[in-house]
């Protein structure tokens, strides 16, 4: 989960990382009112998760209460790179002498930690990896986390001059708390900068938090963007299930992310035949495949208006087919109960443990309910059909 | 022979007691594989069915002589159980948890290799491991392939489980499941390592989805140092850049991590590579000359 920089800032404060001081707006009178118990010059910056928004238009100094409150005006609402501009970030103009980088981040390869740093601060850090690798320090860590002395060694690396690495050193420290405490996999100051006094603060922030560690941080519900969320996969996330909403026509539901990935690519390599149709969705059900979670799945699925046809592939390892097969069926006796259409195409690829008792099952449902179920036994064949089927619309 | 397991593996259980471990012990002692104990704190003398349970890790070791441990606990235990079979120098912890948040993975890797790496780490959030006709640890089913002479390494559990069915004909010596998070002990190279040692292995199949870079990775390594035939194949290049696709470690970061990009470098490494798991598949099936 990424956060907006405002939220970045809060938990960099909760910890002791200096930030400038500022507050959030929804609204331009917001905004002038925080301006105004500031003082002095602010600089009103969009909350958008996605780089480039001072390219954008989305970063402006003001010099009063009144010019915060046009800048604000001008920002919110703003489209940057797709994402809409709901909030601005007001905060006091800093005074910089220097602009340098900073972050912490998983290293998947490493099975640990990178600190990066340099005094290169300000650009899109893959530019400066590109265009000057001796000005980025890559230092590993370990869990044990890095102190003062340390954090300053990290600094020297990055080239920070003289003069900023005690104060990056203090901060670099109480940042790795933060990334540590706050279950981040990512913790980005792009740019810290040194001002005019000398003092080192985090000027930008951007925080990744590891989804998987939620259930020990129960103030992490304050961060659910809802507004951003496709209201799909907001239900699919109530409902327990591995939703992903894409932009096709097939709605895909499989168990395993690996084997509901792979149905993605079979699909688009079908629909190459059709006209271009791909994957509506991704959609992982987990191992096992009771009647309850399929009819979650299909109905989410089918909720999705672009679906035009319905893929459903399983492989029977642990849950073997004829369970997966009943799974179906109730679950389209469940939807047909509450009275749900199922309106659309159904067709199901079942192998694994038991897959001609589950197809047999199928087979028998498909002669009692005409046209509820085609059956095809192969991955790429029924990804063809399924294909076929939505390109018809039918 | 197999790599790591093998008919003589003494498995225990941690969280034998929870509804996944007692379920998936019964599918293992069903499989063939030989469960000497369980482990769940504060049951000690309990039993589930005939299997001893004991207190901690190192009271089952020094009873049984268990020698590979499968882990069921639930995530927020996971860390605290994955130590103790590291502490009681545990050679084979299988983590099949899913959803152990990363800084405890990371923890636990770094304990794993101060206590100078005597217990090798699958997982976590994975199927596990299986030599077929020999033993099971973990929740590959047993059943939908018999033992020969492939070796496969795989990301993802049901396409370990689609892969071990399609060769199903064939067989395999081991299967195992590295799992799908961004930080795993056993890594695509430790298998593609232990595969080219084994001379009961012949072939190997070798599944990566998009995420990082450990299919890059492990094509330098098969470039320098596999000799034995390699079939590849990546899952997810439809995927959009930024999303998480089930796997916490699938995701495309800006242009890093790519299906198109591992392919590419497995394919320059003399891999062949399948446009889909059947097809992939069938090329391993016409290499060992049965297709």
């Amino acid at each position: 989960m990424d956060l907006f920089e405002y939220q970045a800032k809060e938990l960099f404060a909760s910890y002791g990382v200096p930030v400038p001081t500022g507050r959030v707006a929804t609204t331009p009178e917001e905004a002038r009112a925080i301006a105004a118990e500031l003082g002095g010059r602010v600089v009103v910056k969009a909350q958008v998760k996605v780089g480039g928004r001072g390219k954008a238009g989305g970063v402006k100094v003001a010099d009063d209460p009144d010019d915060a409150q046009a800048k604000a005006s001008d920002i919110l609402g703003m489209d940057i790179k797709g994402h809409t501009v709901h909030r601005v970030l007001v905060e006091q103009a800093s005074d910089i002498a220097e602009e340098y980088y900073f972050s912490f981040l998983l290293d998947r390869a490493g099975r640990s930690y990178l600190a990066m740093c340099s005094r290169e601060g300000g650009m899109e850090i893959e530019e400066v990896a590109a265009t000057k690798p001796e000005a980025l320090a890559r230092v590993a860590v370990d869990p044990g986390g890095v102190d003062v002395a340390r954090a300053g060694e990290i600094a020297a690396k990055g080239g920070l001059p003289e003069q900023a690495l005690d104060g990056a050193a203090d901060l670099i420290a109480t940042l790795w708390k933060a990334f540590d405490g706050s279950d981040a996999t990512l913790v980005e100051v792009n740019p810290l900068i040194l001002t005019g006094d000398g003092t080192v603060i985090a000027l930008d922030g951007k925080v990744t938090l590891d989804d998987n560690a939620e259930f020990r941080h129960p103030d992490w519900t304050a961060y659910a963007d809802v507004g951003a969320t496709d209201p799909l996969e907001q239900r699919a996330k109530a409902a327990d299930l591995n939703y992903v909403k894409l932009d096709g026509e097939v709605g895909i539901i499989g168990n395993g992310a690996g084997l509901v990935m792979s149905t993605l690519d079979v699909v688009a390599y079908a629909g190459e035949r059709y006209g271009g149709v791909g994957a509506a969705n991704f959609l992982d059900i987990g191992g096992g495949a009771s009647a309850d979670v399929m009819a979650a799945a299909l109905e989410i699925v089918l909720s999705d208006p672009a679906v035009r046809s319905v893929f459903v592939n399983v492989f029977g390892g642990i849950t073997a087919c004829d369970e997966v097969a009943m799974g179906i069926v109730s679950a389209l006796a469940l939807l047909a109960e509450r009275g749900e259409k199922v309106d659309r195409p159904l067709v199901v690829r079942l192998d694994g443990n038991n897959a001609e008792e589950g197809r047999r099952i199928l087979d028998n449902y498909a002669q009692t309910v005409p046209d509820s179920v085609r059956r095809v036994d192969t991955m790429d064949g029924a990804a063809d059909l399924a294909a076929h089927l939505a390109s018809k619309g039918a | 022979m197999a790599i790591w397991l093998n008919d003589a593996s003494r498995i225990l259980v941690q969280g034998i007691t929870g509804s996944e471990g007692t379920k998936h012990t019964r599918r293992m002692v069903a499989a063939g594989s030989r469960i000497v104990a369980g482990v769940t704190p504060g049951k000690a003398g309990a039993e589930v069915d005939g299997i001893p349970v004991f207190g901690s890790v190192a009271d089952a070791v020094e009873e049984t002589g268990a020698n590979v441990s499968v882990v069921f606990v639930p995530p927020r235990f996971a860390k605290a159980a994955v130590i103790e079979a590291i502490d009681a120098r545990v050679p084979l912890c299988v983590v099949i948890t899913e959803g152990i948040p990363v800084h405890d993975t990371t923890a636990f890797w770094s304990d794993a290799c101060s206590a100078g790496n005597t217990t090798r780490i699958i997982g976590p959030n994975c199927p596990g491991i299986a030599s077929p006709g020999q033993s099971n640890a973990g929740i590959i089913p047993a059943d939908i392939t018999k033992p020969g002479r492939i070796g496969l390494v795989s990301k993802s559990g049901t396409l370990t489980y689609q892969m071990m069915y399609e060769l199903r004909d064939v067989g395999f010596s081991t299967c195992v499941g590295i799992g799908g998070d961004p930080v795993i002990g056993t890594t695509h190279i430790d298998c593609l390592e232990a595969f080219e040692a084994d001379p009961d292995t012949e072939a190997i199949v070798m599944i990566g989805e998009i995420g990082g870079d450990a299919e890059e990775r492990a094509a330098d390594y098969i470039r320098e140092h596999v000799t034995k035939p390699v079939v590849g194949y990546i899952a997810g290049f439809t995927a959009p850049v930024g999303k998480t696709m089930g796997h916490a470690g699938a995701i495309i970061s800006g242009s890093a991590g790519t299906a198109e990009a591992k392919k590419q470098a497995l394919e320059a490494a003399g891999v062949r590579v399948g446009k889909t798991p059947t097809e992939t598949a069938k090329l391993m099936a016409e290499l060992m000359g049965s297709g």
